[in-house]
């Protein structure tokens, strides 16, 4: 027993944190009666499982052999086995960081739902079910435990989105959460059918042996990209994310944008990569143009928005699109034989999920807390919460530089490796493609310059110039656990940003395991630079920049703040006329304008200006998702056409019944002889 | 073929060529009449220049006559015509409004990548340069035809029509250094016979249907039941 | 070419890559005065000394700096981030040297992505007062760098796709090797750049530097509310940014005379080639904002559309015409 515990501790730490959220689970179902239990039992024990699982991924990745385990759960002649390999270690960590700075966050959060109606022990439950089934997910080596995990994960978080169900549009989101996400589970389940039916079991390890013919590879990929697309909210399959994340409270935002979504990066990872095996570039070019349609729609409709937790779920469809872009390039790659390029751009998705549900749970987070604060979701009746609320101030300002990918913090760095790993398209032998990719890659850079043209909007409007309505005013810097949580998520966005050759050379155990390759050069000219591919073809200093960074600041403050106690307080520049009010201040419409017209035509925007009765002028603008129009509206028509055809089997005559059955049991007879 | 090991007048056949292809975007997008006749009369005078170098390189001798001939109509005396007819049509500052200029733009794009990708079959070592101006002049030929699909000025039309003319002539001349003086000869009276023509069509059109629009022209279906 | 860092003896490269971004700080108030001068001679007026801009920087951190009511922390520290990044990213483009290690740290997408931070601050700092024109400033300027971006990118990848680099040093080399040869990618990525240079640096016909009214501003109206040191270190930086550009313009498209190797005679023939570039564009900018008018706001997306479009020229050039196969 202590030879295993002392190599196995990984998968022990594991199967600990999976206990410790079921048991969180558990503790919660007494908050009914007693509902400080959340706070003070279930919500600690959240953390520690987040713990654990960090810790496991952690030793997961520096293991060099998978680890594997049985639990005695499932049906007999099929139990359900647990493996870690660098894969799962590595979504283990992502999912154990967020899970922890939640914890963390979670008792001062939820005290402000003690006084509401609703019993807290389905919000406790269900937040342990789902932490559990996400790690199931993740450890899963079999495709019976994964679909049993994968479905755990979807229904408990339809119950979180649902849980202020008094609302209707709360309760229209959950629903349409709950089908698209039984439509990916179909998907994914045929998916694993076709690989199951050619492997002989529905355990990885026979899929993994199983040798398929093209064809069923394609139609394989295709059930699979759809099915963990859907779940990760690429463009068109995306309209639940929007719906559903403003709808739920906001640390389940932040676990759900923050960690399912990475969690279906996983399952597309493991099951593409590694199951099908055989990977060819033709698919490389679907998923690299789904990815760019995913993140420029995603962040153009998150620039107009207005409420902030719909902006950051549409912007997570944008990162979400980015990693996507990082896979298909390398699938483009892996396809075409150059194993180090797509090896470059496999580490470069992994880093921006790690990124994404840092920065985007951190931004969540503090969403959260200025709901919790001020209760307005509306970003146009914030403003001035920068002096109300510092640290939250403080630690949203770091996030939104995380996210607009600025140097020196994470996901400059992610992007630095995307845009590197398609610089390298001139290798590539077919022409066509060395023009696509690096128009795939101007798309990036597009998006990337919107996305920080959002966060500014973002920040500028909710935290800095004057606050625009009443309980914005009256606004109240957050408990110490809130800001605890933030400020953790924030440090880690920093420390991964200016260490990234050390993050790599952890990451690397990745592809090495899975693929078989690594980046033997990302650390070849010293810690201190970042050369992915070769010294000589592009290098990042990240930590000197960092250090020039802090120094010349230091020079500057130094030099011409010294002294100089206070700056003089005087009345803004108001061209002459009446002093500013904060109805003269740009609203998120405002600024968002310009960029509304230049790209017009990719929305359907409702714009008119009334005059009203009582002589103030009305000015109203929708903007929708034209997804809704092309895609899912028409598939509604089919579906309620062929209900609608399907409806005159019930005639109601019990004898046409049994004829109808009758019928099918003589074919059925037929098919089996 | 590696770009070092071009002689100086085959990188600057290049550069023409890649000028020549952006010529024709300009005019693919370039909503101001008086702006897109003169990216027009530029493109045929750089097409005049390519059959100069082509000359030069190879020594032959005719073909500074024709380019001698394509600058004259080309670049002179088409776009002169064009001016005038435009000035007499009232039509100077027109200015047309594009649906949707981005759209054809990417279209455009998609279409230099897709001739690319026609030719590529074309392996053969000293094949290659020739090989890739002809994969421009064929992106200049549809960005051409695309023109005229995506305009709806008629003038526009005119122009995305000799601008394809500007492509073929161009492959003629980098391929197989030009085509027979008879055979160019007439084309060019062709050409020229064509412009006076639609110079007179364009009278009747506008006096028919009191507009230049050519979406206009389905007034003269069946349909409409209106006597043209 | 070996890695630099092998050639040279640690020390000497990294005072001498400190000296260069002194240089920078130290030239690039000259470059605005230069351009300032010539558009006044063509203007038919006599206009300011050039070394005016520097008795305008000295005058300004003399002065007293004030702050509105409504202004937070960041507005106070605005300036200097904004001013840090601007210059970081300055000291990342060869001026008189190609073999410093500066080039190594930060490669073309770090330049760009650190002039983002400041401009994403600059912004928010902007919207930090409370007032309109602080907020039409930063939607505006947030708007023209969100189109110029892609373009500017653009021109960078085709620059790489050919030295197979992204790093400013390999391209300045490689384009000192083949410098004799024409490629039409390079000229559009130079016709692309020129274009978004413009534009961020806020010149004529996108935005005008010198305006006093605030409905026609995008940079000035972020900074309106700037005084005294502050507003001292923001139009410094605006002048780095300006030479950051030139520069980049000058030693990536048109290498002649960048020193090679780390000798004095060379180093004193670069700065003089360089300063000689550098004028040459000053005069082509101020030739091209007397001659041109400020565009609308609304005109600018198809001026950074047509800076795209050279961006994809020249990729599209270089993938059919130059590289063959």
């Amino acid at each position: 027993m202590v030879p295993q515990l002392t190599t196995h501790w990984p998968m022990t730490l594991a199967e600990l944190a999976v206990g410790l959220a079921l048991t969180s689970a558990g503790v919660s179902l007494f908050a009914g009666r007693a509902p400080h239990v959340l706070r003070h039992l279930a919500m600690p024990l959240f953390g520690l499982a987040g713990l654990a699982a960090l810790a496991a991924g952690l030793g997961a990745l520096l293991h060099p052999v998978p680890l594997t385990a049985t639990l005695p759960l499932g049906l007999p002649w099929l139990p359900w086995q647990l493996r870690l390999d660098a894969l799962a270690g590595f979504f283990l960590c992502t999912v154990g960081s967020v899970s922890v700075a939640i914890g963390l966050y979670g008792p001062a959060y939820l005290r402000g739902f003690e006084q509401g109606r609703d019993s807290l022990a389905p919000l406790g439950a269900f937040t342990g079910l789902f932490l559990t089934g996400m790690l199931l997910v993740v450890l899963a080596d079999g495709a019976f435990l994964f679909m049993v995990a994968w479905e755990l994960m979807s229904l408990s978080s339809y119950f979180l989105v649902a849980f202020h169900h008094e609302q209707a549009a709360n309760r229209r989101a959950a629903f349409l959460y709950l089908l698209m996400a039984h439509v990916g589970g179909l998907a994914i389940l045929l998916g694993f059918g076709i690989l199951a039916a050619f492997g002989h079991g529905f355990s990885f390890a026979a899929m993994r042996a199983a040798h398929l013919p093209v064809g069923w590879a394609s139609v394989a990929f295709a059930l699979a990209f759809i099915g963990f697309g859907m779940k990760a909210g690429l463009v068109p399959l995306h309209a639940w994310l929007p719906e559903a994340h403003p709808a739920a409270p906001s640390h389940i935002s932040a676990l759900m944008s923050g960690v399912m979504l990475k969690v279906a990066v996983y399952g597309f990872i493991r099951f593409v990569f590694e199951l099908i095996g055989q990977l060819h570039w033709q698919w490389g070019v679907a998923v690299l143009a789904i990815g760019s349609l995913s993140a420029l729609m995603g962040v153009l409709y998150a620039m107009m928005q207005t409420d902030l937790k719909r902006l950051l779920a549409y912007s997570s469809v944008e990162n979400l699109g980015i990693v996507f872009i990082a896979l298909g390039l390398a699938l483009i790659y892996f396809g075409t034989d150059h194993v180090l390029l797509g090896t470059l751009a496999f580490v470069a998705a992994l880093y921006h999920a790690l990124n994404h549900a840092l920065f985007k749970g951190l931004l969540f987070l503090g969403a959260g807390a200025i709901a919790h604060s001020a209760h307005e979701p509306d970003l146009e009746q914030m403003g001035g919460l920068l002096r109300r609320m510092p640290w939250t101030g403080l630690f949203f300002l770091l996030g939104c530089i995380a996210i607009a990918a600025l140097p020196p913090f994470n996901g400059f760095v992610s992007e630095w490796l995307t845009f590197q790993a398609a610089l390298q398209a001139w290798q590539l032998h077919s022409g066509v493609l060395r023009s696509v990719v690096p128009v795939a890659a101007a798309v990036l850079a597009l998006t990337g310059a919107l996305v920080a043209a959002t966060f500014v909007k973002v920040y500028g409007v909710a935290f800095l110039g004057q606050a625009r309505s009443r309980h914005v005013r009256r606004a109240r810097s957050v408990p110490r656990g809130m800001r605890a949580g933030q400020g953790l998520l924030a440090a880690l966005c920093l420390v991964l940003g200016v260490f990234p050759t050390w993050s790599i050379g952890i990451i690397d155990a990745v592809p090495r395991q899975l693929l078989g390759a690594g980046l033997p050069q990302a650390a070849a000219h010293g810690w201190l630079w970042l050369t992915p591919i070769s010294p000589q073809t592009a290098s990042y200093g990240a930590p000197l920049v960092t250090v020039a960074l802090a120094v010349a600041l230091a020079l500057g403050f130094w030099l011409f703040g010294r002294g100089i106690r206070r700056a003089r307080r005087c009345d803004a520049w108001d061209c002459g006329f009446a002093p500013p009010t904060p109805s003269m201040q740009y609203t998120a419409t405002a600024f968002a304008q310009p960029i509304r017209r230049v790209f017009a035509m990719l929305f359907r925007i409702e714009e008119s200006v009334t005059l009203q009765d009582d002589g103030k002028l009305r000015h109203v603008v929708q903007v929708t998702d034209r997804t809704w129009n092309l895609f899912y509206l028409p598939i509604a028509r089919v579906i309620e056409v062929a209900a609608r055809h399907i409806t005159r089997l019930q005639s109601g005559h019990v004898r046409t019944y049994l004829g109808w059955s009758l019928a099918t049991l003589l074919v059925l007879l037929w098919i089996i002889a | 073929m590696t770009l070092a090991r071009l002689t100086l007048l085959d990188q600057m056949m290049l550069v023409l060529a890649a000028v020549v292809l952006f010529l024709s975007f300009v005019l693919l997008q370039q909503a101001r009449l008086r702006a897109a006749i003169h990216a027009f009369a530029w493109q045929g005078a750089l097409v005049a220049a390519v059959t100069t170098v082509v000359a030069a390189s190879q020594g032959l001798t005719h073909l500074y006559f024709s380019a001698a001939l394509t600058l004259a109509l080309k670049a002179l005396l088409i776009p002169w015509m064009l001016h005038r007819l435009v000035l007499r049509l009232g039509l100077d500052r027109h200015s047309e409004l594009l649906h949707r200029p981005a759209l054809a733009v990417m279209a455009a794009s998609s279409l230099v990548i897709f001739s690319y990708w026609l030719v590529l079959p074309m392996v053969q070592q000293n094949l290659l340069f020739t090989r890739n101006i002809v994969a421009v002049s064929l992106a200049v030929i549809l960005i051409g035809l695309l023109m005229m699909v995506v305009r709806q000025q008629a003038i526009a039309q005119v122009l995305g029509f000799m601008s394809m003319e500007n492509g073929l002539f161009l492959a003629a001349v980098s391929a197989t250094g030009g085509m027979p003086l008879v055979v160019e000869l007439g084309v060019a009276f062709d050409v020229l016979v064509a412009m006076v023509l639609f110079g007179v069509f364009f009278f009747q059109i506008r006096q028919s249907i009191d507009s230049l629009d050519v979406d206009r022209l389905n007034r003269l279906t069946e349909r409409h039941g209106e006597q043209p | 070419m070996d890695h630099r860092l092998t050639i040279l003896p640690v020390a000497i490269s990294w005072t001498l890559a400190l000296g260069q971004t002194l240089l920078y700080a130290l030239l690039a108030p000259l470059l605005a005065g230069w351009v300032r001068k010539l558009k006044a001679l063509l203007q038919n007026r006599r206009g300011a000394p050039i070394w005016q801009p520097y008795r305008d920087l000295y005058k300004l951190f003399g002065k007293e700096a004030r702050m509105a009511h409504t202004a937070s922390p960041l507005f106070r520290a605005a300036p200097y981030i904004v001013f840090v990044a601007t210059w970081l990213a300055a000291c990342a483009v060869p001026l008189i040297a190609v073999d410093l290690p500066t080039a190594a740290v930060a490669d073309v997408i770090v330049i760009a992505g650190l002039l983002a931070l400041g401009r994403f601050f600059l912004a928010l700092a902007a919207m930090d007062v409370g007032t309109a024109f602080g907020g039409m400033g930063a939607s505006r300027e947030m708007f023209v760098s969100a189109l110029a971006e892609p373009a500017m990118l653009l021109a960078v990848f085709t620059l790489a796709m050919t030295a197979h680099s992204t790093n400013l040093a390999t391209v300045i080399d490689h384009q000192l090797v083949s410098m004799d040869l024409l490629r039409p990618s390079f000229m559009f990525a130079l016709a692309g750049l020129v274009l978004v240079a413009i534009a961020e640096t806020g010149r004529i016909p996108v935005d005008n530097p010198a305006t006093h009214l605030e409905l026609t501003m995008i940079h000035e109206a972020m900074i309106l509310e700037y005084s005294g040191r502050h507003l001292a270190l923001i139009e410094w930086a605006g002048q780095l940014k300006l030479m950051l550009y030139g520069t980049l313009l000058a030693n990536v498209f048109f290498p002649w005379g960048i020193a090679r190797t780390i000798d004095l005679s060379g180093l004193a023939f670069a700065l003089g080639a360089i300063v000689l570039k550098l004028a040459a564009l000053g005069v082509a900018l101020a030739a091209g904002e007397t001659v041109l008018a400020k565009m609308r706001v609304f005109r600018i997306p198809a001026f950074l559309n047509l800076a795209l479009l050279f961006g994809l020229l020249g990729l599209l050039s270089h993938v059919i015409l130059e590289v063959g196969t």
